[in-house]
């Protein structure tokens, strides 16, 4: 068993459907999500998963010097950012991108697929 | 001595991609695999010379990879007890998910061409680990240097370990789309051999030979795939005409080869592969390209081609594969039914202007047309278009005979 993050890519603006055309479009995804969600569970991949609040909310720390640096922002200024993401534990990287399609299809986004190296 | 050395190389090469496949499904790690048949070879190369060739060097060659590599586990086991453990928990059982068809190059070639790899990584990773060629062959091969060859191949290996990538023959459900993926590979390997892209050799015999006898190993795992058939069927079909295609360094275009010097055997088998793929009617791609090639070879002479059989296949790939490429063949087709100029308005409309061979299309089609000045300058846009040396010899050859 290999565990992969999957993230998910979209615009950094959001409006107040979040990256989403309507309400009813927002509440469609959010319902097929959860019961994405809730197959994960059923299946036994789910680790953990959760959608995250907007780049803007985000604040870069470098503590490598004396005192720790806060900077307010993303690390990166970018057009696209993660709005969320799951983390699965599956067999191979074929179920994995299976997964990731069907995740991908739920949420309405390009989800990344990126093994870990290793768990703490 | 020598002769030894020679034979020892020869029976690793086609011993290769059977020993590194099957030392990969029992160790699940290709560079363990690669490291373990490298020691055996050094072995062999050793112990031939003296005791002679064995009755079967492939199963010779299995068990002392085999032998090396669980040696290297042990050793590496003591060094680092940690990492080892992992390592030990190889899979020397039937795999979990087990695909229609279980033989481990297939399996292996299915890792290689992974949709997940980049399309260059897959085509390199497939001629390195089943064709056995090395680093600096497949890097000649492509025109790239050894080191970034090198790089791509590395990093293609360590995607599959990190990202564990099965070895494994897809599902039934998958197998139509993965096959596909396979298939271009394989293509692709063989019409770089075909007519190489770079300016050295203008035919590499070693890529269009590899090429078919992977199409082959796949047409005997996947017999019942009509779409296999035909691939190995168009290649053999072109295969048949390699030593007529270049005269003195120059290209010669199907109608001006000399057709005594196709391989009559090679064409033999080639249209078995097209009356089986009719009859199981489940056309595709490759097995149309194949039927195309059929006619062509099929004809004793240039003039004895039927065009019209060769432009309603044309139109069965159309259906399929709507691209500007099979348009531009089609188009070619078609002037010999209707003639240059019905073939240059469909040749006009295409957007392959970066394309050498829709400039020398065009080329052809103004020439015959009466219209030099813009022949002239179509055919300047092919050589300019163009880096293998026979085509460019060629172009120029029809360029100079224009007044």
């Amino acid at each position: 068993m290999t565990h992969y993050l999957l993230t998910v890519h979209g615009p950094a603006e959001r409006n107040e459907f979040g990256n989403y055309g309507s309400k009813e479009e927002m509440e469609a995804a959010f319902a097929a999500t959860g019961a994405f969600n809730d197959t994960l569970h059923a299946d036994g991949y789910w680790v953990f998963a959760g959608g995250l609040a907007p780049a803007t909310t985000a604040t870069v720390v470098d503590g490598q010097g004396e005192t720790p640096v806060m900077t307010d922002g993303p690390y990166l200024e970018t057009k696209e950012v993660i709005g969320g993401f799951w983390v699965i534990d599956a067999p191979d990287l074929d179920v994995a991108l299976e997964l990731a399609a069907k995740g991908s299809k739920a949420c309405g986004g390009k989800v990344e697929v990126r093994p870990f190296d290793g768990l703490a | 001595m020598h002769s030894t050395t020679a034979a020892v190389e020869r029976v690793f090469r086609e011993e290769y991609g059977r020993l590194i496949a099957s030392l990969v499904r029992r160790f699940g790690d290709i560079d363990l695999a690669e490291e373990a048949a490298g020691e055996a070879l050094v072995l062999a190369l050793e112990k031939w010379p003296a005791s002679g060739v064995p009755p079967n060097p492939g199963g010779w060659l299995t068990t002392t990879a085999g032998n090396r590599a669980i040696d290297r586990i042990r050793r590496e086991r003591q060094r680092d007890a940690k990492h080892q453990a992992a390592l030990m928990q190889y899979d020397d059982s039937p795999h979990e998910h087990l695909g229609p068809v279980e033989d481990d190059r297939l399996r292996l070639l299915f890792t290689c061409c992974h949709p997940a790899l980049a399309p260059e990584a897959r085509v390199a990773l497939t001629l390195r680990l089943l064709g056995g060629l090395t680093v600096a062959e497949i890097a000649q091969a492509f025109l790239v240097p050894e080191p970034t060859m090198g790089q791509r191949i590395t990093r293609a290996k360590q995607k599959i370990a990190a990202a564990n990538v099965p070895y494994r023959v897809p599902e039934a459900h998958d197998l139509p789309e993965r096959l596909g993926g396979v298939l271009t590979v394989l293509f692709l390997v063989f019409n770089e051999g075909y007519l190489a892209s770079g300016a050295g050799d203008p035919v590499r015999a070693e890529l269009t030979g590899e090429a078919i006898r992977l199409t082959r190993i796949l047409r005997e795992l996947l017999p019942q795939e009509p779409e296999v058939a035909g691939l190995l069927g168009l290649l053999l079909l072109t295969e048949a005409r390699r030593e007529a295609r270049v005269r003195h360094g120059q290209l010669v275009p199907l109608a001006e080869q000399d057709r005594a010097g196709w391989d009559r055997a090679l064409i033999a088998e080639g249209h078995d592969l097209v009356r089986e793929c009719l009859a199981i009617n489940r056309p595709g791609r490759y097995q149309i390209l194949a039927a195309i090639n059929a006619v062509h070879t099929d004809a004793p002479a240039v003039a004895d081609t039927d065009w019209s059989q060769v432009v309603a296949l044309y139109d069965q790939l159309t259906q399929l594969d709507p691209s500007p490429i099979v348009a531009l063949n089609r188009a070619v087709a078609v002037a010999e039914l209707d003639g240059p100029k019905v073939a240059l308005t469909l040749i006009e409309r295409l957007p392959l202007t970066g394309y050498h061979a829709w400039h020398a299309a065009r080329a052809d089609m103004l020439r015959r047309l009466g219209r030099t000045a813009e022949a002239k300058e179509s055919y300047d846009a092919a050589i300019a278009a163009t880096q293998n040396s026979a085509e460019r010899a060629y172009l120029s050859r029809k360029r100079g005979e224009l007044v």
